[in-house]
């Protein structure tokens, strides 16, 4: 077992270094003078001479490379632009805002999901299922971002339940920040709801068919027991991988739906710096989120080693 | 050309003619098909006839009639400067769908070339590969905005952005098909008699790979179709005043209170498109892969 964490630890290394390399290229893709950029119209050659050799600009790619990436294992991930200090601390200081909107969708999404996906698979082939499943189906077509501002629009607009955006921190006010933070949490939850009900729904079909479902039937187990105890559990092991994937929507969700409702996340950083062009600060906001993104999955496999051990033998 | 060259061309024309008629068959009779196939012919027919089908010019101000709310007029209302929403959602529909498909067209030609050659050349896998799962380690939509940033705004630009992001995803199902294929027993007989790699490759081995290629290109067209339109949103796609779904929907977030048929609109062409391929996906799963039927 401390093998395959360890080697499963260890495949993360190319994996990051393509990520690494990726970001830095995106960086080089960008047109036009970088340095009369953050200087503005008025430099001099002279001024946009120092910027570039301050940011080695005017160094070989090869020679670039290498500086980004001594500078990336010693954990520095370069000066913003504009807002005048280290990526790190800023992309750091904007992750709880991210990560617990993440955190509430998954929850949400992970715990509806299910539900519906049982409640679908029992019920198979009656009008309960094709209920539930054209609404999982029609949940995974909508636009989230669109989905927000009809929420927005229903819920904070219309009723006033809620803020139409904005971000209230925890420590202020917890209840301020449970509706700043519940329609968008909804929003992202409703397209990974429909993923994972129509997983549930297809993996707890298989087991309900399967031999051990009848024989606890035929010892005169409750319905709902073999269910819940029985089936459920089998049927769960599969969506532990999805949950992995879901991760990757779920972080690239929040960049769109922090604009959405303006909270202070990673991703309207990122997209912020997007627009002013600081682009240290995205690749930093990249190769965080992807960073986060690659250990989630690992974290995933090896749960997954722990809750089914067939996985183990058969590597 | 000799006669057996065109002897063997015709052979391989016919078995690719005869699965795609079987594949074409089986796929009508299946019931989501035609459902998904009504919704998202619908959204097609509108895309195509976007110039007859519009009642006005979609980027055609109107100072009379700013931000006016649906009426016998304009079925959905007017914008900030008077335009159509039901033309600009029109105009922003086709744009959509010729985005998703040349995103469709690119990943799959670049995922077949990857996937086959991935598959079937030892060496190349590893250093490929590991590109591609650099690519994937990113989220998806995140990848898309910050290429699409760099790129520069524009509908050709936003296409290339999402076909890069969704190649490695594409590369991998051709691959893993491939990798089973070659070593089946079929393969490996026509391999005895024989047969030249191009020959083993185009003929016994791709047409058995196309039917899972084709459920995820149907997956990429629809995501495709939900990404650029998040692309406009964000600001990184074909710029303003082009009607594209996510341009109209960013216009209309400034004015949801007063006006909310702006940004309401669009998003149900969007859902239509996306549901109507989704259907059409799910049900080609189910006729074009055996295991997954009756799930």
């Amino acid at each position: 077992m401390t093998r395959y964490i360890f080697s499963r630890a260890l495949s993360a290394i190319p994996v990051l270094f393509v990520v690494s390399l990726v970001t830095f290229l995106l960086m080089w893709l960008v047109p036009g003078d970088v340095a009369s950029h953050i200087a503005g119209p008025d430099a001099t050659e002279a001024e946009l001479e120092a910027i570039r050799q301050r940011l080695q600009l005017d160094q070989p790619l090869h020679v670039q490379a290498l500086h980004w990436y001594a500078n990336l294992l010693r954990g520095d991930l370069g000066q913003s632009y504009l807002l005048h200090r280290p990526v790190l601390d800023a992309v750091v200081e904007r992750l709880p805002v991210t990560l617990s909107l993440a955190c509430m969708s998954l929850v949400l999404a992970v715990s509806f999901g299910v539900l519906l996906g049982v409640l679908a698979a029992t019920k198979h082939d009656t009008w309960v299922d094709q209920v539930t499943m054209t609404g999982a189906l029609l949940g995974l077509s909508l636009p989230d971002f669109w989905f927000g501002l009809v929420l927005i629009f229903f819920f904070a607009v219309g009723m006033g339940w809620f803020p139409t955006g904005g971000y209230t921190p925890f420590a202020e006010s917890p209840l301020g920040w449970l509706r700043s933070m519940t329609l968008p949490a909804v929003t992202l939850a409703i397209t990974q709801m429909g993923v994972i009900a129509r997983m549930v729904r297809s993996s707890m079909l298989e087991q309900l068919g399967q031999d051990y479902i009848r024989t606890a039937r035929a010892k005169g187990m409750p319905r709902g027991l073999v269910v819940f105890k029985h089936a459920l559990r089998n049927a769960l092991i599969p969506v532990i991988t999805l949950v992995g994937i879901m991760t990757g929507l779920l972080l690239g969700g929040t960049v769109v739906i922090e604009v959405v409702y303006s909270l202070p996340g990673v991703g309207r950083l990122i997209i912020g710096a997007i627009q002013s062009r600081d682009y240290p600060i995205v690749q930093g906001g990249l190769l965080m989120t992807a960073a986060i993104f690659v250990f989630v999955n690992i974290a995933v496999d090896i749960l997954y080693t722990i809750v089914d051990p067939r996985v183990r033998h058969d590597r | 050309m000799t006669g057996k060259a065109q002897a063997h061309s015709a052979a391989m024309a016919s078995a690719w003619g005869a699965r795609a008629r079987l594949g074409l068959g089986m796929a009508l009779r299946h019931r989501s098909i035609r459902v998904g196939g009504v919704l998202f012919g619908f959204v097609v027919l509108l895309a195509v006839f976007a110039d007859l089908i519009a009642p006005f010019d979609p980027n055609k101000n109107n100072f009379r009639a700013l931000l006016s709310a649906p009426d016998a007029v304009n079925i959905f209302g007017t914008d900030a400067f008077g335009r159509d929403i039901l033309s600009r959602v029109i105009h922003g529909t086709r744009l959509s769908l010729l985005v998703g498909l040349l995103v469709v067209v690119a990943t799959g030609v670049l995922g077949v070339i990857l996937g086959t050659l991935t598959g079937y050349l030892r060496w190349l896998d590893g250093p490929v590969m590991r590109v591609m799962d650099g690519l994937m380690a990113f989220p998806g939509i995140l990848l898309a905005i910050a290429l699409a940033a760099v790129l520069g705004p524009s509908v050709a630009n936003a296409a290339l952005a999402l076909t890069i992001t969704f190649t490695p995803r594409t590369a991998r199902i051709v691959r893993s098909s491939v990798l089973v294929l070659k070593e089946m027993p079929y393969v490996e007989a026509a391999r005895a008699c024989g047969a030249s790699h191009t020959r083993l490759v185009l003929k016994h081995i791709l047409p058995n790979a196309l039917p899972p290629l084709i459920v995820q290109l149907t997956f990429v067209f629809s995501i495709s179709i939900l990404a650029e339109a998040v692309l406009s949103f964000m600001g990184v796609g074909p710029p303003p005043p082009t009607p594209s779904l996510g341009n109209i929907i960013a216009e209309g977030r400034s004015y949801i209170q007063e006006a909310p048929w702006v940004a309401l609109t669009p998003g149900i062409a969007i859902a239509m498109s996306v549901l109507g391929l989704n259907i059409i996906g799910d049900g080609l799963r189910d006729t074009l892969d055996p295991r997954l039927r009756n799930l």
